[in-house]
């Protein structure tokens, strides 16, 4: 189990409620011939953090891409805070300003600042006034530890500088719910740990969460549902307690093995 | 079963021309179609009218009439009674020899100058240098005029060679003449002429050189053989038998056997009267297009080359080092695989700069496909539509043919990535 | 046994040794000569090879520099002044010509009273191009504009400028002086009008014509405006319809009508007094300015999705980059007449400068599709996951990025095409390079002089061309060190 997670995580506000943040019906997709995803249904509530773990291949960067359209499913149904992601560009837009997304790769824009990266689309997406952004930006930039970066381009940042300040990125358009697309796998060890402490802080606060990841460690302390998936489908889920303690598939018993190792 | 998904269920409304993914880019190709169709049938209607208010029609015909104008130094027999074809036809081969020769001398003082400009010499490294920057930075017009003006103003008349103590004596072994018209250079001459093969159209090629290129095309195709059998000997033993020699000789025994067969010397120029007769007297419009594009051209490929050398990192053959291999293997193996990844592609598209700018001919009269058909042809039958539309073709086929060439090129070498 | 042996007695140091000069061999000349000209045979040989060219050229060529003559009224003049000087048998450039013609090198055949009309407008160009080119250093900025200023004024007093117009280029570079200390942002208003402006000032006339045409931007903006809150999409097609309307339907009768009513204008100058470095660096600067956005919009489209776009961009590059410059030319000035309506004849510089920009993009658009495919895909992602449209993403994400990678392909780019200017020779044009050289040598003063007009010609070139070259060099070091 990772070391990486040595700290009491604070319960008290990860409350999750009955609204539906989420919705995913009988969804389908393909990469021409070969089917990626198959027949997906998925409901996420507000205020629940979910862990997707399962083998490279098995379609879970997939199935958080279609979320917020970046990947077009072909069939099947995904609404997002009651929005359905059709080809609409209306629907679209307001989806991808509600979900943040963190990529296993940053994605920070390389010719602007952090403070600019954060501020981009509240002012050109959410027309914030420019410093009522950048008092947003700061805000965030503060809670991720990094406030004294603000002014540096993300090329001079360590790794894992850059990963919280892509979190502090999503942060800003405050979304309602955020996609984590493995986001420690680009990591040196060192730095996989102050990523997680963000995450973990951010759970704590409530927020709506789907996490890509191979941290098991993460998983048990933080997740409410942890889903495991193969070969585009979804296998088992479960409580991580019950999902780690007492695996129910075989394929679920073979990947711990192979994940926990020895 | 799967359903689809639910905007297909959802009646049509004409809001989702432009709001809907999938119909917003059919709308706007269809308004650019229609801004584009309704842009040609303006021009081509436009075209039109002008063409009937002078009496003018589209039509090639033209081609086929009696072109009437004389051409100097031709590739091909030509002379005045033959058709615009045939004179395009001229034109186009000089281009292509023009181009030719000038690629083949670029590439070479190009190779030259890129690896001499990286090389520990200080001072030979600063003059390249400053040769390539001289180049790169003044238009070619000026290299070509300068040229020129070089060969019409320094150089004499040919009779300045005469007498017993001439003003200018040739050079090369007195092989080569410069003069003010043209540049006498040996021709071949052949003790034993197989006769020649009739292509039609008046268009003869020698015996001799089928022969010759036969004989290169056979031998290079037994090299190939030959390394191909080492491969498999090295792949069965490990042990790789020697080629060297073996393509050494199947690459040059069959041309020295031919020399001799067909008797083949060198017949150099010398001055009769007012000229020289017995070489090849190259008209010097050729000679100073050939010179301005080469030095131009070749100060290009010599960044490319430089460029290309540096991009493979060191580490690679220090790696290879560390291997074991040899600095000529790691050459051969490693480095040049992946700098002429680099080069090839800028390469070709500095021979297609190159042919284009063969069609600065004009500033010296050299009678290319810009002087034939854009030119004389042009203006003897004021058909401008119809010579510039064919020219521009023509030169557009060359260059599609070139980049053929490279896509095939590097669809060959890409790296294979993820 | 002992379990230490001589080698490996403990040791430790007590006084650390200085620094050592080392031998002679390894320092000083002697080891820069040994290492850089002669390590080796082959390198030996070299530097005998390059010491010879270089002997070669200063024997030949030294006496003829060095009895230059730069005062002289024909070559005749020129030769007997050598003569006098250095003898009998003696030869020396005569760069006379260069003194005696430097109008019209520069000019053309510019009405000779107006010459303060190009300075001004060169000058005032470098001020408008002042917040583009040198955003980033308030020094040069400062030795810039303080050069330009005063190069400009001075030109245009000796050239003889009404005091008016003097009075408006003083206004506008102590406004760029300021607007450079101050804020950078108050000279952009200026950059975006001087295309306008520069063409007015070069080719003069009624003032109304440029007027008019600033007003159908002003139109289509207002149209935007109204429609913009309900259907943005509908707005901006528009902005542009009511604004291409105007142009074509409205400006030109409205210029007119307003000329008749209340004549304003400066002294019209015909396409065909313009030559020399004037008509290169017009074409060369329109060129320049136009080609640019041109080839991003195609390099866009070659990079889209939409099957008829891409394939009208990829037609349209291939097509133009497959022909040489000539063919394009000739175009210009035999084929134009046939495709527009009869009766249609547009200024022949006006149709050159469209044939170079139509080629140069051609170039630049590929260059830059090289620029776009050279960015991961992660950062047109993060763009679409932060919500960001198509144009913000290019322009905001993707667009500055890409052109920063190709710097170095569209500055050689521009070199390329301000090359090329010396082309339009071959369609009756004054280049500086031929059809003025031929000119002044068809004086008899001046006839057989050759190498002294190449000479400064190739000079300037050298100089405007190499000047790009070093500076795209130190854009691409600015933008590395800032984001590294």
């Amino acid at each position: 189990m990772s070391e990486a997670i040595n700290r009491q995580v604070d319960h008290s506000h990860m409350q999750v409620s009955d609204r539906v943040a989420i919705d995913i019906r009988n969804m389908n997709k393909w990469y021409g011939t070969f089917h990626v995803l198959r027949d997906i249904d998925l409901t996420v509530y507000q205020g629940e953090r979910i862990v997707i773990a399962g083998p490279s291949g098995s379609g879970k960067s997939t199935l958080i891409r279609c979320i917020n359209r970046l990947e077009e499913h072909q069939a099947g149904h995904i609404s997002v805070d009651g929005v359905e992601l059709t080809s609409d560009i209306k629907n679209i837009d307001k989806v991808r300003s509600e979900v943040g997304m963190v990529f296993q790769h940053f994605n920070l824009f390389p010719h602007l600042t952090v403070l600019e990266n954060c501020t981009l689309a509240p002012i050109w997406v959410r027309k914030t006034p420019r410093r009522e952004a950048e008092a947003t930006a700061m805000h965030f930039l503060e809670k991720v530890k990094i406030p004294d970066q603000a002014h540096k381009y993300p090329g001079q940042l360590s790794g894992g500088q850059q990963q919280r300040v892509a979190i502090a990125r999503s942060l800003c358009m405050q979304p309602k719910i955020m996609l984590f697309d493995e986001p420690t796998s680009a990591l040196d060890p060192e730095m996989i740990k102050e990523v997680l402490d963000t995450m973990i802080q951010l759970a704590e606060e409530g927020m709506t969460m789907i996490c890509v990841t191979h941290e098991m460690g993460f998983a048990q302390a933080v997740a409410n549902r942890v889903i495991f998936m193969d070969q585009g489908q979804i296998v088992e889920q479960n409580t991580p307690s019950e999902f780690f303690n007492n695996p129910k598939s075989e394929r679920t018993k073979l990947f711990l093995s192979q994940i926990l190792g020895h | 079963m799967t359903d689809v998904s639910a905007s297909a269920h959802a009646s049509f409304r004409p809001s989702m021309l432009i709001y809907d993914r999938r119909y917003r880019s059919l709308t706007f190709q269809v308004i650019v179609f229609i801004l584009v169709m309704a842009a040609l049938w303006w021009l081509i209607g436009n075209t039109i009218s002008n063409l009937n208010a002078m009496g003018k029609s589209f039509d090639f015909g033209f081609l086929f009439q009696r072109a009437g104008y004389d051409i100097s130094g031709t590739p091909i027999p030509y002379t005045g009674n033959d058709s615009h074809l045939r004179a395009t036809m001229v034109g186009l081969l000089n281009t292509l020899i023009v181009s030719i020769l000038g690629c083949i001398a670029a590439t070479i003082l190009g190779v030259a100058v890129g690896v001499a400009r990286l090389s520990k010499n200080w001072l030979f490294a600063r003059l390249m240098t400053v040769y390539v920057e001289i180049f790169r930075n003044i238009p070619l017009l000026l290299w070509i005029l300068v040229i020129y003006a070089v060969f019409t103003e320094i150089l004499p008349a040919p009779n300045a060679y005469r007498g017993e103590s001439p003003a200018w004596s040739m050079i090369l072994f007195d092989h080569v003449a410069l003069t003010n018209r043209y540049t006498a250079i040996p021709t071949l001459g052949m003790d034993n002429d197989p006769g020649s093969l009739d292509l039609g159209a008046r268009v003869t090629v020698n015996w001799a050189t089928i022969a010759f290129v036969v004989a290169l095309v056979g031998g290079w195709f037994i090299r190939r053989a030959i390394n191909a059998h080492a491969q498999k000997v090295q792949d069965r033993t490990g042990i790789r038998p020697a080629t060297l020699w073996k393509n050494l000789a199947v690459m040059i025994l069959p041309s020295l056997f031919l020399i001799w067969y067909f008797g083949l010397h060198l017949l150099a120029p010398s001055l009769q009267g007012f000229n020289f007769t017995g070489g090849l007297n190259i008209t010097n419009s050729l000679v100073v297009l050939w010179l301005a594009l080469t030095l131009y051209t070749a100060a290009f490929i010599a960044e490319i080359v430089r460029a290309g050398i540096l991009a493979v990192s060191r580490g690679q053959s220090e790696a290879a080092f560390a291997l074991g291999l040899r600095p000529k293997r790691t050459m051969n193996l490693v480095i040049l695989p992946q700098a002429l990844r680099v080069i090839i592609p800028p390469l070709i598209s500095q021979y297609l700069n190159l042919t284009k700018n063969s069609s600065l001919a004009i500033a010296v009269g050299y009678m290319d496909l810009r002087g034939t058909l854009g030119g004389t042809t042009l203006n003897q039958t004021g058909r401008e539509l119809e010579a510039i539309v064919l020219m521009m073709l023509i030169y557009l086929a060359l260059s599609l043919i070139i980049s053929a060439g490279m896509n095939i090129f590097n669809s060959r070498v890409k790296l294979k990535e993820r | 046994m002992s379990d230490t042996h001589a080698q490996t007695v403990p040791f430790v140091r007590d006084t650390m040794l200085p620094a050592a000069p080392p031998p002679a061999t390894q320092a000083g000349a002697v080891r820069w000569l040994r290492e850089n000209l002669f390590s080796g045979p082959v390198n030996t040989v070299l530097t005998i090879i390059g010491l010879l060219i270089i002997w070669f050229l200063v024997s030949h060529y030294w006496d003829w520099f060095a009895h230059s003559v730069w005062n002289a009224n024909s070559l005749n003049e020129c030769r007997q002044i050598i003569i006098d000087t250095w003898g009998e048998g003696a030869r020396g450039a005569c760069f006379a010509v260069i003194r005696e013609r430097w109008n019209q090198y520069v000019f053309g055949f510019y009405p000779p009273e107006l010459y303060w009309r190009p300075t001004m407008t060169f000058g005032l160009l470098i001020v408008a191009l002042v917040p583009v080119l040198f955003s980033a250093s308030l020094t040069i900025r400062r030795a810039v504009l303080v050069i330009t200023a005063i190069a400009t004024l001075t030109s245009m007093i000796a050239l003889g400028s009404p005091v008016i117009w003097l009075a408006f280029a003083t206004l506008v570079l102590a406004g760029g002086f300021v607007a450079s200390e101050r804020n950078l942002g108050w000279l952009l208003p200026f950059s975006m009008l001087y295309p306008l402006m520069g063409v007015w000032f070069l080719w003069g006339g009624s003032v109304w014509g440029p007027v008019f045409v600033l007003v159908g931007p002003v139109l289509g903006w207002i149209a935007w405006r109204i429609l913009a809150g309900r259907m943005p999409v509908i707005a901006v097609l528009a902005g542009v319809v009511v604004t291409l309307l105007f142009w074509l339907f409205l400006s030109g009768s409205a210029a007119e009508d307003a000329q008749r009513l209340l004549p304003m204008g400066i002294e019209a100058v015909r396409s065909d007094r313009f030559g020399g470095f004037l008509l290169s660096v017009t074409i060369g600067v329109a060129g320049i300015a136009l080609s640019l956005p041109l080839g991003i919009v195609l390099a866009l489209s070659r990079q889209s999705d939409m099957f008829l776009i891409k394939s009208l961009s990829v037609v349209f590059i291939e097509f133009i980059r497959g022909v040489p410059l000539i063919t394009l030319l000739f175009v210009a000035s035999l084929l134009l007449n046939y495709f527009l309506p009869p009766g249609t004849n547009f200024d022949i510089i006006l149709r050159v400068i469209i044939m170079v920009t139509l080629f140069a993009a051609a170039y630049m658009a590929e260059v830059i599709r090289g620029g776009l495919a050279a960015l991961p895909r992660g950062q047109y992602e993060a763009a679409d996951a932060l919500g960001l449209d198509y144009w913000k993403a290019q322009r905001l994400i993707i667009l500055p990025q890409a052109l920063k990678i190709s710097i170095p392909g569209i500055v050689s780019t521009f070199i390329g095409m301000f090359k090329d200017t010396t082309l339009v020779t071959f369609v009756g044009l004054y280049d500086p390079l031929k059809s003025m050289s031929d000119a002044v040598r068809a004086n008899i003063e001046w006839k057989g002089i050759y190498w002294e007009p190449f000479i400064f010609v190739g000079a300037i070139f050298f100089i405007i061309c190499f000047a790009m070259s070093r500076y795209s060099m130190y854009l691409e070091r600015r933008l590395q060190r800032d984001h590294k």
